[in-house]
């Protein structure tokens, strides 16, 4: 990799911790909501059947043609029986992010944060400048999701979990040499033989009991037509350019845990990227998950790509490599399916050049049978417009359901020999998957959207998300992949549960991923342990948006570390708020290992911002949480915060300063010593689609740079703590373009190619992102940056995602938008009663929370199979 | 100022120390020494070996590495010494962690160490194999020739602290040529080489082949170490390991030593 410190990608940036919210729900949340609907009606409509919501004569008015069928009931208070509401909604969406696992973290997913670029440590001192504990933070990065997938099989409203018995992966290092050590040997005399030689770590390993099972299964006729040529590993052509490039190891595979399945034995493919470096991308929970689960099945294969860093690229592009798998190193234009998980916008021109590397066609209107089908997936393709020329289908939500039911439709399409086009329509029929080209924009004079219609009568108006409802049913990653090469997150993760009812305002991941669905007690400590033992990481992460959350927390915490007492295993907790941190917790969670950092994330400077957000914590909340994890031993803390919310203005952002300098006195206080450090992280706020930001005016980088500036003098004014305190933030560049991508249209596709063709790649990374090439790409796209980013939108203004449903009414999105410019925060609908987000029943969920009063036993001891 | 002492009984102490030759091959010759260690970690836990911790906040498993190839470079003989907690049965444990570590690194040995023995002063030379495709094996002949004729063959190298020059021709103990005998139609140079600092790695003699030669391999050459150890009269290298393998009594004379040095610890 590039010498470059990693830039954490914005995700990371994302906090951890957050406030609290304690005030009791505001009432004229359930009474006094706008009316005012949002969409308006599609003429087509009646195709759905269903009632609508009327449409105003505003809305009407305002742009003629009306734009998208919103196929539900009107917004009725959810109740809890509110499940069976819609039975439209129910169990039709999909898709994407395979578990969501972890998002927390990422900033880029949430709100935001400029991602990084550029990172800049200031402040005094030591270990600013490369964040080396941003573990703790990082971690839900990885988690970020996974490539969804998803498709609902057209009349099946569930499916089942696989059977974990199908098939465990084995890892076996005597059975597999043969296969691939013979062929490469074959092919490369000299290069690759060498005694003794057991064929390398990626050997294949085969699950000899799949092949006999399936072995009867082939001979279905497909639509593509090199399905009958042999497809060989392409590892013998990419070793001799390995040598002399950063990192080697990270394009060898062979990771523990994975798999490489018999090409021939199975009939639906599918090749996995995370469009970043491997380093960033092997762990994304994700993108593991669905690996997992598509392996299992017998006639499903699943492997891995990972962006190439550029030093590779230029070799591969001069001796004709084209993009591999690192599983079987296989090309990725043989696939069927080439799922591309996006947690954030930035990866969107890597995946340009994963597409080229490839071989694959750019525009998917250029791609015929014998391509795979691009799909995107992941928090970003809650609005893929951007990428709509790129990717041939986008699915919504979590992913391994989806998956699943995906894999079988193309598998009949493929038996039936039918079309590419007859196979993405089945696809976008089944439910949770979006086919960009089955739907049309036009736009009105001054640049809006008109309307987004469907442009056939056999597709649905809306898509919807998908949704896992029982975590328990879905133990996944069983066998987590342990790499060779360094990654950003060195543990075993666990999500605890899934989606997040906080309501922070700025956070794409809590609204999209609803509702809350807990993993049990005894299900987190049956992870824990398969995982454990068939990783060998000291480090477990408990991963969620918000992992204190949780609630039987404690018992989590207790139960494991008194399992793990003695054992040098230590538990995690990447995302807690302030409100919930307790000190007894962050004791259990050291007691048998490292003691990771404290991290929290207040996310805005004063209080009424904090209302703005809907993040509430007091400053005096603030600093008795810091102060008690001063008093109990840690000296390092940090505290994560947002520049460039709505409404903020200079004295907002001065508070930080304030914040800082009272948390240090009070440790200094408690201590008795002048040994405690506190750590600003700064992040830029960018407004992301299906948030009730999603109208917001992003701020200008200008002024967002000038107020780090005014913190920073703020912050290193007070000379008693300026040392005590260190600084470290973005610059506002790639936080707009970012936000160019996040609430972009399809005119946005002309400037990502045009930059990719530039040269734009790793634009997460501060050595490689150039805002000028992207400002030139747009300048000669005729697209006006400051148009998609500063500028507010109107209530009646068509979204280019509004088409996507993540189940949140927008009604419900826009009274929540105006809340927070009238400073008016609101409970988590955990505690309190249903505020009418619309989730639940659109989308046939409801809250799936504990306790389960269950406990963990104790494991049982055995004399170690090695002592004398 | 005050430390903060960890809470809690110190770990247990080390009952036994072990010496483990292993290998680096094929693919996994790109991972680099960082990764190995990482790989060795996570192994020995899954492998369940009672490990031996530092004591203090952050514990550690006490593993110390001798030496390590170079990234990009096989190797037949790696070494490195762990110390566990409980005596344990060394072919279990090589049996064990070899299970548990790709395959490719292989653990092939594992000896117990008497006490007050140092491995890092017995491995004073390495023999390397470098492969060299596509280059005709008089081509090389000649080129060694050359080599082994020059007073000295100053090289260039990248390190972190900029440019640096080496002299590779003094550490290099022997030089030869031949046939590789896996693969009949590719060159292999065979050469003893002294240990020094900084060392002199199989890249810095292939700089020198160039300079003194002109040899220019036209793909990648694959280099391995086959043995390091001991240099002995007759330039060989010898095993590092066989003193403590040749003590009859060696295990138990070094557990009891061992036993007594945990003993006699504060």
């Amino acid at each position: 990799m590039p010498d470059g410190v990693l830039r954490r990608p914005s995700v990371l940036l994302q906090p951890l911790t957050a406030p609290s919210v304690t005030a009791s729900r505001n009432p004229a949340h359930s009474t006094s909501r706008s009316p005012a609907p949002t969409h308006a009606v599609a003429d087509a409509g009646s195709a759905t059947g269903g009632p609508r919501t009327a449409v105003t004569a505003a809305t009407a008015s305002a742009y003629g043609a009306p734009t998208l069928v919103t196929p539900r009931s009107s917004p009725l208070s959810c109740s809890s029986a509110g499940a069976a509401e819609d039975a439209d909604g129910v169990g039709a969406g999909v898709v994407g992010t395979g578990s969501a696992v972890g998002v927390g973290a990422t900033g880029g997913a949430t709100g935001g944060v400029g991602s990084g670029v550029g990172s800049v440590g200031d402040g005094s001192g030591e270990g600013e400048a490369v964040d080396a504990d941003a573990d703790a933070d990082a971690d839900a990065d990885g988690v970020a999701l996974a490539a969804a997938v998803v498709v609902r099989l057209i009349g099946s409203s569930s499916s089942s979990p696989v059977s974990s018995a199908a098939a465990p992966p084995a890892r076996s290092t005597a059975t597999t040499a043969p296969p691939a050590s013979s062929r490469l040997a074959r092919l490369v005399p000299c290069q690759t033989r060498q005694s003794g030689e057991a064929g390398g770590p990626s050997s294949v390993t085969v699950r000899r009991s799949l092949r006999r099972s399936t072995s009867t299964s082939m001979g279905w006729t497909g639509a593509r037509s090199l399905d009958d040529m042999p497809v060989e590993s392409l590892f013998a052509r990419l070793e001799p350019l390995l040598p002399s490039v950063s990192k080697p190891i990270q394009y060898v595979g062979g990771e523990l845990n994975s798999s490489v399945k018999d090409w021939d034995s199975c009939d639906v493919r599918w090749a996995l990227m995370y469009p970043d470096a491997y380093e960033v991308g092997l762990p994304n929970q994700g993108v593991m998950i669905l690996y997992e689960v598509l392996n299992e099945q017998p006639r499903t294969l699943a492997e891995r790509t990972y962006s190439v860093w550029p030093d590779l690229a230029a070799k591969m592009r001069e001796a004709g490599v084209p993009q591999f798998t690192v599983d079987g190193h296989r090309p990725v234009r043989e696939f069927d399916v080439l799922g591309v998980s996006f947690s954030t916008e930035l990866g969107y021109t890597n995946m340009l050049e994963a597409l080229d590397l490839a071989g694959i066609p750019l525009h998917a209107r250029d791609r015929d049978g014998t391509h795979p089908i691009v799909l995107a997936g992941g928090h970003a393709a809650f609005n893929p417009e951007p990428i709509a020329d790129f990717i041939d289908a986008a699915v919504l939500g979590d992913g391994e359901q989806a998956v699943l039911e995906m894999s079988a439709v193309i598998r009949q399409a493929k038996a039936d020999g039918v079309s590419r086009e007859e196979t993405l329509l089945r696809l976008a029929r089944a439910g949770g998957v979006y086919v960009p080209r089955f739907y049309d924009v036009s736009y009105l004079p001054d640049g809006r959207i008109a309307r987004v219609a469907p442009n056939r009568p056999d597709v649905p108006f809306r898509v919807h998300k998908r949704t896992v409802m029982d975590l328990d049913e879905w133990p996944y990653p069983k066998q987590p992949l342990v790499p060779l090469a360094e990654t950003v997150h060195e543990r075993m993760s666990v999500e605890i549960f899934r989606g997040c009812t906080r309501g922070c305002r700025f956070c794409q991941a809590g609204m999209i991923t609803r509702p809350v669905r807990e993993r049990s007690l005894t299900g987190i400590g049956e992870m824990v342990k398969a995982g454990l033992d068939a990783t060998g990481y000291e480090e477990v992460g408990l991963l969620s948006l918000s992992s204190a959350d949780h609630s039987e927390i404690a018992d989590v915490a207790k139960g494991l570390a008194d399992r793990y007492d003695g054992t040098q295993t230590s538990l995690s907790l990447p995302s807690t708020r302030v409100d919930a941190f307790n000190i007894d917790l962050a004791q259990e969670l050291s007691r048998n290992g490292r003691r990771s950092g404290l991290t929290f994330a207040p996310e805005g400077g004063s209080e009424r911002l904090r209302k703005v957000i809907n993040k509430m914590v007091s400053k005096q909340d603030l600093v008795d949480t810091v102060t008690a994890a001063y008093s109990a031993g840690w000296r390092q803390v940090k505290l994560y915060f947002m520049v460039g919310l709505p409404t903020e203005t200079d004295e907002d952002v001065l508070e930080i300063a304030e914040m800082a300098r009272d948390v240090i006195r009070a440790g200094r206080s408690v201590t008795g010593t002048r040994d405690v450090r506190c750590t600003v992280s700064i992040g830029g706020f960018v407004p992301k689609a299906h948030t009730p930001f999603q109208w917001a005016s992003q701020l200008d980088h200008e002024t967002t740079d000038r107020r780090l500036k005014l913190l920073r003098s703020a912050i290193s004014s007070d000379k008693s703590t300026a040392k005590a305190i260190g600084y470290r933030y973005h610059d506002g560049k790639p936080g707009i373009v970012e936000g160019l991508l996040s609430r972009g249209d399809r005119r946005i596709g002309a400037v990502l190619e045009q930059v990719w063709r530039d040269g734009g790649r790793f634009d997460g990374w501060s050595e490689h992102f150039s805002y000028d090439r992207w400002m030139a790409a747009a300048d000669k796209a005729g697209v006006d940056v400051a148009w998609y980013t500063t500028r507010e939108r109107a209530e009646s203004e068509v979204l280019p995602w509004d088409h996507l449903d993540s189940g949140l009414d927008k009604e419900w999105l826009w009274s929540d938008w105006q809340d927070a410019l009238a400073e008016q925060d609101l409970d988590d609908c955990r505690w309190i009663p249903c505020f009418d987000c619309g989730v639940c029943p659109q989308m046939g969920t409801d809250i799936q929370i504990g306790p389960t009063g269950a406990t963990l036993l104790p494991l049982t001891v055995v004399k170690n199979p090695l002592s004398v | 100022m005050t430390r903060k002492l960890p809470s809690g009984p110190p770990p247990p102490p080390a009952v036994q120390k072990l010496r483990l030759r292993y290998t680096k091959r094929g693919r996994l010759r790109f991972t680099s020494h960082r990764d190995i260690a990482r790989a060795f970690e996570r192994a020995l836990r899954r492998a369940q070996v009672p490990m031996a911790y530092s004591a203090g906040f952050s514990p550690h498993p006490k593993i110390s590495w001798v030496g390590a190839a170079p990234t990009g470079v096989a190797s037949e003989a790696e070494y490195v010494e762990i110390s566990v907690a409980e005596r344990v049965d060394l072919e279990r444990l090589r049996a064990a962690l070899d299970d548990s570590l790709p395959a490719g690194i292989d653990v092939v040995d594992v000896v117990e160490a008497p006490v007050g023995t140092s491995l890092p002063d017995r491995v004073e030379a390495s023999r390397w194999g470098i492969r060299l495709p596509q280059v005709p094996l008089e081509t090389l002949h000649r080129a060694v020739g050359a080599f082994l004729t020059a007073e000295s063959v100053p090289v260039t190298r990248l390190m972190k602290d900029g440019v640096r020059q080496l002299d590779a021709r003094t550490p290099v103990v022997s030089m030869g040529a031949s046939w590789d005998d896996v693969a009949p139609s590719c060159a292999t140079l065979l050469m003893v080489v002294r240990h020094v600092t900084p060392a002199v790695r199989p890249d810095d003699v292939l700089s020198g082949l160039r300079s003194v030669a002109d040899l220019v391999p036209p793909v990648p050459p694959e280099a391995t170490r086959y043995a390091q150890g001991p240099l002995t009269e007759t330039g060989e290298v010898g095993d590092p390991l066989a003193p403590d393998r040749h003590t009859a009594d060696g295990a138990t004379r070094a557990a009891a030593d061992l036993e007594q040095a945990a003993a006699g610890a504060p």
